[in-house]
């Protein structure tokens, strides 16, 4: 590019904070700047960057920019753009549904579990289906936890067990029983063609044909769920991508605690 | 070689001595014992291949067969062998014939080991030559096409779909990649059979099967033709059907394969009986097929710390190096495994990576080391993930890596796009080309951080290598010893495929492959 170190636009646009109409971004209020990137299945050459300009306008950006482009292999072309979005959306209006508990470290659950339930709370955990990555309900689970924070095993007063990956949901339930558990959770990490949507669907059934649904605490993790996901799937929380142990361990216990307690 | 570490190699000699009883000791138990997959392995090997009508692979049908009338520990060979005397059917005739239920080979008249060995000398002697014939395509392909400059490129397709990853491959090579290996299908690794065909359908990745490694021999030929270089092809033979499927990579001119019972013990729970005589096995045969072996020590790291848990990755590679050269793997072919798996936050981080790696590299001068990129820490932050990626292609040329396995910038987010290994190899070539020859440059401080971190993990490796001897390898997988993860002896997929050796069994491709 040979713009010039200093973007000589000009900036007759209304710059005040509009939280009715927000818009990205990049430098000065409501610029809409935006940086995206994609292939097109067409050769490099001035006809793939019309292409590419043409797109963000289908987009909605104004002013598009096409900063970088190459040639992947025979047919298929990799651009860098940049573009003014036109659209805005009301920050006033949002509601996005959320896992409702306060998150605790480990002492304080532990404690509020001694306090309120007054004994350990039982809890299961597996990647189940064909799903063979450990990650995740590892980084719940295990005691070493992960990037600080202990995972449910290094809890006093929860008993946890992870059953590792590859899963199979009759199995996870099985154990379900014979542990009495208080709460689920299961780890999803491929999500490729969703088939953990399937996976998860079917748990859910499966617990609900054993009549068992109402009687656990049921939560799903992994880094594409989200809680508004794991609701519409009849769940009871999703934790997804930056939430840890700590996350999980404080909405069980409270989540267990309403369950026993306030509905007397 | 001068250590650059300053490392003992009067201590490198000793851990290697304990390694090696650790192995002696498991071969001890290997060398009893034969598996369904082993079996089947053989039934390959005199040309029985094809599914029956209900889409089961003849090799299980034969194998299942001899299973269910308790008589497996003989051998498949024994009961093929007589059948072939008494009937002069050749091997697939044989199975076509079983699957049809029209013959009991358990019924038919045990002949002299010399009557056998007759019938079964001109299968055997096929499937010998045509392994021979592939690695020497491959020879040939590298004198005349030649290859990519060490550390080689390894990048990943899976898509699910043989034919897109040809495309998804072919690009690949184009833009510099040297080895593609096609991920399998999730959950792949737990069956205790081998898909057949072509297939387009697979979840995170594609299915092994002997067709779909002749489409993508096929495609990585043609695009190393146009390249002038040739491209390696990379798959899994690890799971419940590893000898099978390093026969069918070997018949098929495969050059790298994913090949180690521990990955599989520790992070698919398979039964360790099963999966180290399989291991064996499979082994012999990639060694024979001029195969490089990928083992998965790496992985050790995505559930342990890699910082306090670095030495049981090189313990492990250790004892792996000596599995192998029982199998007759020479070092060319070990793709020993480690990784750049530490927090990219913690403090003087990349010495502590770098003083590995090359630990690693003159611990195992000769081997094909195989260096795996950050997983655990990429965050869905592409741009500072595309940093770490740079970070670790900088320690992967600075120490002579042999296989630098591409990190991808959309790790933990999905499989990779076409322009996610565009940008990968692109990162990769411009620090290989940029830093070159850093590694003859530098010195390290004596008895600096690098140093000093390399010697505490070789000490560490040491001590954990002794308590293994003392415990016995079974015993320390089941005591948590790799990854924090414990797995019984008994328990796990796969045992009840495990069965005693009888008095007829025979194998004689372990001989004739270990003495080419």
């Amino acid at each position: 590019m040979s713009g010039g170190l200093y973007s000589m636009e000009g900036k007759d646009f209304d710059q005040t904070l509009d939280l009715k109409k927000i818009k990205p971004y990049g430098d000065t209020m409501n610029d809409g700047k935006t940086q995206l990137s994609f292939t097109l299945p067409v050769p490099a050459g001035d006809e793939a960057v019309e292409a590419a300009k043409q797109l963000l306008k289908k987009m909605g950006f104004e002013n598009p920019q096409v900063v970088f482009h190459k040639e992947l292999t025979k047919g298929f072309t990799f651009f860098n753009c940049y573009g003014c979005c036109t659209h805005t959306v009301d920050y006033t209006n949002i509601y996005v549904p959320k896992v409702e508990s306060t998150v605790w470290d480990m002492a304080e659950t532990d404690q509020f579990i001694r306090e309120h339930i007054g004994r350990k709370i039982v809890v299961i955990g597996a990647s189940t289906g064909t799903d063979a990555h450990t990650v995740g309900i590892d980084a719940i689970m295990n005691m070493k936890g992960f990037a600080g924070h202990y995972g449910l095993e290094r809890y006093e007063m929860f008993e946890a067990l992870n059953m590792g990956s590859q899963v199979l949901n009759e199995d996870f339930i099985a154990k379900a029983i014979e542990m009495k558990a208080d709460a689920l959770l299961v780890s999803q990490t491929v999500t490729q063609k969703d088939i953990h949507i399937k996976n998860l669907t079917e748990l859910v059934e499966m617990l609900e044909a054993e009549g068992l649904r109402d009687k656990v605490i049921l939560a799903c993790g992994g880094p594409r769920i989200t809680h508004e996901l794991a609701k519409e799937l009849g769940y009871d929380a999703g934790f997804g991508m930056n939430t840890y142990a700590d996350d999980v361990a404080s909405f069980i216990a409270q989540e267990l605690d309403r369950r026993l307690n306030k509905n007397k | 070689m001068e250590s650059k570490l300053g490392i003992d190699f009067g201590k490198v000699a000793h851990a290697r001595e304990v390694a090696h009883k650790i192995a002696t000791q498991v071969q001890d138990f290997v060398d009893g014992y034969t598996t369904v997959a082993v079996e089947r392995t053989l039934c390959r090997l005199l040309g029985i291949d094809g599914v029956d009508e209900n889409a089961v692979p003849l090799p299980n049908v034969i194998v299942e067969e001899l299973k269910d009338k308790n008589v497996l520990g003989e051998g498949a060979l024994f009961f093929l062998g007589n059948t072939m005397v008494a009937t002069g059917l050749t091997p697939q005739q044989i199975a076509e014939k079983v699957a049809a239920g029209e013959l009991d080979m358990t019924a038919q008249p045990a002949c002299t080991p010399a009557r056998r060995e007759e019938a079964l000398q001109p299968y055997i002697a096929a499937s010998m030559e045509r392994i021979a014939k592939n690695r020497e395509r491959r020879e040939r392909y590298l004198q005349t096409l030649g290859e990519g400059p060490k550390p080689y490129l390894y990048v990943i397709v899976a898509t699910g779909n043989i034919y897109e990853d040809v495309v998804q491959a072919q690009a690949a090579a184009r833009q510099g990649a040297d080895i593609i290996a096609v991920i399998r299908t999730t959950g792949q690794s737990l069956l205790d059979y081998v898909p057949y065909g072509a297939t387009t359908e697979g979840f995170g990745g594609t299915f092994a099967t002997q067709e779909n490694f002749r489409i993508m021999r096929k495609a990585l030929d043609e695009v190393g033709e146009e390249v002038g270089r040739y491209i390696r092809l990379c798959n899994y033979c690890s799971g419940l059907c590893m000898p099978e499927i390093a026969v069918m990579g070997a018949l098929e001119g495969l050059d790298v394969m994913l090949n180690d019972a521990l990955y599989g013990i520790l992070f698919r729970d398979i039964n360790m009986q099963r999966t180290l005589i399989d291991q064996f096995m499979s082994r012999v045969i990639n060694g024979f097929a001029g195969v490089i072996i990928n083992t998965g020590e790496d992985n050790y790291l995505t559930t342990a710390d890699a910082v306090e848990e670095a030495h049981t990755v090189l313990a492990s590679d250790f004892i792996n190096e000596q599995l192998a050269a029982l199998a007759g793997l020479p070092e060319e072919q070990m793709g020993l495994g480690h990784a750049f798996e530490m927090d990219p936050m913690l403090e003087n981080g990349f010495l502590y990576e770098l003083a590995q790696a090359q630990m690693t590299r003159e611990i195992f001068p000769r081997a094909t080391l195989k260096y795996m990129p950050p997983t655990k820490f990429m965050t869905g932050n592409i741009f500072r993930g595309h940093i770490q990626d740079a970070l670790f292609n900088m320690v992967g040329i600075w120490t002579s890596q042999g296989i630098q396995l591409l990190g991808m910038p959309t790790e933990a987010i999905h499989t990779p796009f076409m322009s996610d290994r565009y940008l990968s190899i692109e990162n990769a070539r411009y620090i290989f080309n940029n830093m070159k020859n850093i590694g003859d440059e530098v010195v390290f401080k004596k008895d600096g951080i690098i140093q000093s971190r390399a010697k505490e993990v070789l000490d560490k490796a040491i001590g954990l290598l002794e308590r293994i001897e003392q415990e016995g390898l079974f015993s320390a997988l089941e005591k948590g010893i790799f990854a924090d993860i414990k797995r019984p002896k008994n328990g796990g997929k796969g045992l009840d495929g495990v069965c005693l050796k009888g008095s007829h069994y025979s194998n004689p491709f372990v001989n004739l492959m270990l003495n080419r």
